[in-house]
């Protein structure tokens, strides 16, 4: 499982200065430490906050990861070639959008069980990614993502400004956390949203009313998917690199987290967060030497192990959409 | 046949204010037919609405009525026929359709998002003024305006889930008249209701009509059909078996019409000997979904040959109460006892073992297993008994015979024996229901809103099979809103309230005033 080490390379860095407990209390790696929270909670709070509109609508889709992967790759690929960040974050979304298209045609027009057709969209965003990458790019070459928002920008020497690690993110990260209340929004305060929230828990109530739910259900998984595409785009492009799976089960994680969050974008956040913030803490275990050998590979399975424990702990189905993963058909009983 | 085909014309006081209208109906349905898998559930049916006016559509389960309004609302496509709105023919693919043109309809299950608030609820697919944001203060607004005009009080800012069920029936109201409806198809609304939910509900539907309004009233029970309306519409196993009106006809001819031979209307009350103590419930306290003590201590025994009414508004405990019977939810503390032996908490097929027959509330949750077929169905209880197994395999040939006899006895419509439950209409799976646990002489029957939803053909035959089983020394705790039918079955009726038994009276001096007032948890000291 490589997933910590590919993630960010520069967190890695900051690390090493440092090693063992000594370097661990420190302010500077609590400015690490939450900077790298942030960074690495991003693809998360981007997949997770998408699947949730989905959810809302009645519709699981477990092959978020496949669609990650797809978007990391159409990025990747698109920024390797023209060498824009920009054009790649489109692309991603857009792949993201037209599997999103897909999944919609199988699950909400042919009413396919969508359990099953998740995992199907998984094994060919897997599949297919990978077979792209070998057969258009072989071996794997850096490319340039987007640029740290305030690199450099204000002067060093005044002390509230002397950990620009906390907010000189890139672009990506700043999108990914205004998505929070730009979905709250448009799920509580907006006609679709309301239809969104009717859809998903009744979908006959909506439909008698004249709410149409084929047409809902599709403009959500596209949403949905197309963020998972975007999400794909942020790992690409933060890392600057592409390489097989390299996603690693994140997309899985992003759906559980939506149940974690108990199906609010806030609390999807808080999820990423603290799958951030676990992420990091052995990150920097490791590099500063706290742990090493088995106990660091064991340490890296700490943050599925928090994941599965958390859901346990923390999942109640208060806020589970009533028809999540019910197909709708009118008339039938 | 004393069906009486008057045509409409020559009825005596037409609302004709509205200058030559193109037809005079408002609603035309000609010749629809709709047939399902092994089911025609409507034959060449013609129906009409005049603005203005209730037309009540009766029938059995089963006799389509449901699906000729589905039909009308765009939820079924009919295979054949035509409607007609205004004279104009109209093609209605979906609800959206039917909205436009002004057809509003509250369905036999609620349409409703337990998730959302009222005034949410009434706005959805409605086009906001502040597109595309929501403009629920405007919504709200109009809706105080409407429940004030028509006396349907109801917090617009409380969410579905919260309101009882009498609240929700007038969120679906409202839902209609918000949209300004000309014509309002109302399918069983009063099956929920208490008696005077439905007065109020009765007053409602007069003043809409009184408006100008075109109104399809269902439901079965007779003396609210004989009250609200000016014409009536009977359907029978999918065709119209007659029209007339509550002037020209009686209960007992609507019976007849309805079911093809006469019924009576008032069941026979046998006078039993009863016997010893039979089920023994001391103490009881249940919790509810939510945590509270549904059931806050109660104790009372019914004894064998008697029928014990156990009346109530839903919702106050009577739930919780027949699960902890059943075993179906644990009991915080006191006992339940049945024929001599504890079942407090005990697993619900010791339950059955020690002589207890239940007939479930929610029948579709928790008294039938819906994708099985109706033999399956008919044999879950009886599976284990040595007639219909050996050495653990199913005898499909004793079933058969069994399930077929029963449907039989039962009058349980259904195309065959095969046929997935939940294809069945509901009042014809309430049968089934009772088929199964009433053939299997219990010691105490269980009987939660037995005949709610259920014809009056059906009505009959359940009532009679509960003084049936009285006969022979059963005891029966009846579960029941309807005051009639507690009143007609019970020896001794107990008033449920809040999770406390208000008082127990004889059924002889006990009248259906004193029985509300206890209902609405008025003491019993007045
Ligand atoms: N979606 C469906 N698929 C198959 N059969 C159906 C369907 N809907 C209704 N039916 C069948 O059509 C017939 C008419 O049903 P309908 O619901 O119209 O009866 P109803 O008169 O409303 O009865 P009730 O008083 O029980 O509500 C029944 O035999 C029912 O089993
Ligand atoms: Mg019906």
């Amino acid at each position: 499982m490589n997933l910590l080490a590919i993630v960010d390379f520069s967190v890695v860095e900051i690390f090493a200065a440092r090693s063992g407990w000594s370097g661990f209390f420190t302010l500077s790696t609590l400015v690490v430490t939450i900077a790298a929270t942030i960074r690495l909670a991003t693809p998360f709070v981007i997949a997770s906050v998408g699947e949730s509109v989905g959810q809302r609508s009645g519709v699981l889709n477990l092959g978020v990861d496949g669609v990650m992967l797809l978007g990391a790759f159409g990025a990747y690929y698109t920024t390797l070639e023209t060498g824009s960040p920009w054009l790649g974050l489109a692309v991603g979304t857009g792949v993201g959008a037209v599997m999103g298209l897909v999944y919609a045609f199988i699950t909400v027009t042919l009413h396919a069980q969508q359990g099953i057709s998740g995992i199907g969209i998984y094994l060919f965003g897997l599949g297919m990614s990978d077979l792209l990458f070998r057969q258009l790019v072989g071996t794997p070459k850096p490319i340039g993502g987007f640029e740290g928002l305030f690199e450099f920008s204000v002067p060093e020497t005044r002390f509230d400004v002397a950990y620009p690690d906390l907010y000189n993110h890139s672009i990506l990260v700043y999108m990914a956390f205004l998505l929070v209340p730009a979905v709250t929004l448009l799920v509580n305060r907006t006609t679709f949203g309301m239809n969104v929230r009717a859809v998903g828990e009744t979908p006959e109530a909506a439909d008698s009313l004249g709410v149409s739910v084929t047409r809902t259900r599709y403009s959500t998984i596209i949403i949905a998917n197309s963020l998972a595409g975007v999400a794909g785009a942020a790992l690409a492009l933060e890392k600057g690199i592409f390489i097989q799976n390299i996603t690693n089960g994140m997309g899985f994680i992003a759906v559980a987290l939506v149940y974690f969050g108990a199906w609010r974008p806030i609390g999807v956040m808080a999820g990423s967060l603290l799958f951030g913030l676990v992420n990091a803490l052995v990150l920097q275990w490791k590099t500063l030497g706290i742990i090493s050998g088995a106990t660091a590979q064991l340490a890296e399975m700490a943050p599925a192990a928090v994941t599965i424990i958390a859901l346990v702990v923390v999942t109640n189905r208060i806020g589970q959409p009533s028809a999540l993963t019910q197909p709708f058909r009118r008339g039938a009983h | 046949m004393p069906a009486n085909s008057l045509q409409s014309q020559s009825q005596p006081e037409s609302q004709s204010e509205s200058p030559s209208p193109p037809s005079p109906y408002l609603l035309e349905m000609r010749g629809i037919t709709k047939q399902f898998p092994g089911v025609l559930a409507n034959d060449r049916v013609d129906f009409n609405v005049k603005a203005g006016e209730v037309h009540t559509l009766l029938g059995e389960n089963g006799a389509g009525k449901s699906t000729l309004m589905n039909v009308l609302y765009g939820l079924h496509q009919p295979d054949e026929g035509e409607v007609r709105m205004n004279g104009e023919q109209l093609s209605i693919s979906s609800p959206s359709d039917a909205i436009a043109r002004g057809i509003g309809m509250v369905h036999q299950h609620f349409m409703l998002v337990p998730t959302l608030t009222v005034t949410e609820n009434v706005a959805l697919g409605l086009k906001s003024d502040r597109r595309p944001l929501t403009d629920l203060p405007t919504v709200e607004k109009r809706i105080t305006e409407l429940s004030q005009a028509y006396g349907l009080q109801v917090d617009p800012n409380a969410y579905v889930w919260q309101l009882a069920v009498g609240e929700r029936q007038r969120v679906e109201i409202l839902k209609a008249l918000y949209r300004e409806v000309s014509l309002l198809v109302l399918d069983e609304p009063t099956a929920v209701l208490t008696p005077q939910e439905v007065e109020e509900l009765i007053a409602v539907l007069r003043q809409l009509a009184t408006d100008g309004r075109g109104l399809v009233f269902i439901s079965h029970k007779l003396h609210e059909v004989m009250s609200v309306s000016d014409r009536i519409t009977v359907l029978r196993d999918g065709h119209v078996s007659g029209e007339t009106t509550p002037a020209e006809t009686s209960r007992e001819q609507l019976a007849q019409m309805m079911v093809g031979r006469p019924v009576k209307l008032v069941p026979d009350k046998p006078e039993v000997d009863v016997g010893e103590v039979k089920l023994v419930i001391k103490d009881l306290e249940v919790e509810g979904d939510r945590g509270n003590l549904a059931v806050n201590g109660i104790s009372l025994e019914v004894l064998a040959g008697e029928i014990f009414g156990l009346a109530g508004v839903s919702g106050n405990g009577q739930r919780e109460l027949a699960q902890a019977i059943a075993g179906l939810r644990e009991a915080k503390s006191g006992t339940v006892s049945i024929d001599g032996t504890d079942v407090t908490n005990a697993h619900p097929s010791s339950v059955r073992k020690a002589g207890l027959s239940y007939v479930p509330e929610e029948r579709m949750r928790d008294g039938v297993v819906s994708g099985f077929s109706v033999s399956e169905n008919m044999m879950l209880l009886s599976r284990r008994e040595s007639e219909f197994a050996r050495f653990g395999f199913m005898r499909f040939g004793a079933i058969k015979e069994h399930s077929s006899n029963l449907v039989d006895r039962f009058a349980v419509k259904t195309p065959n024996i095969d046929t997935p439950t939940r294809n069945l209409s509901g009042g014809n799976i309430q049968k089934l229901i009772l088929a199964r646990e009433l053939s299997s002489s219990p010691k105490v029957i269980l009987a939660a809103q037995p005949t709610r939803g259920v014809d009056i053909g059906a009505a009959e035959y359940i009532n009679e099979q509960l003084a049936k089983q009285k006969a022979n020394g059963c005891a029966t705790l009846l579960v029941s809103e309807d005051l009639d039918e507690v009143l007609a079955l019970a020896d001794r009726i107990g008033v449920i309230y809040e999770g406390r038994l208000m008082d127990v009276i004889d059924a002889k001096t006990a009248t259906p005033h004193q029985l509300g007032l206890l209902m609405a948890g008025v003491a019993k000291a007045a």
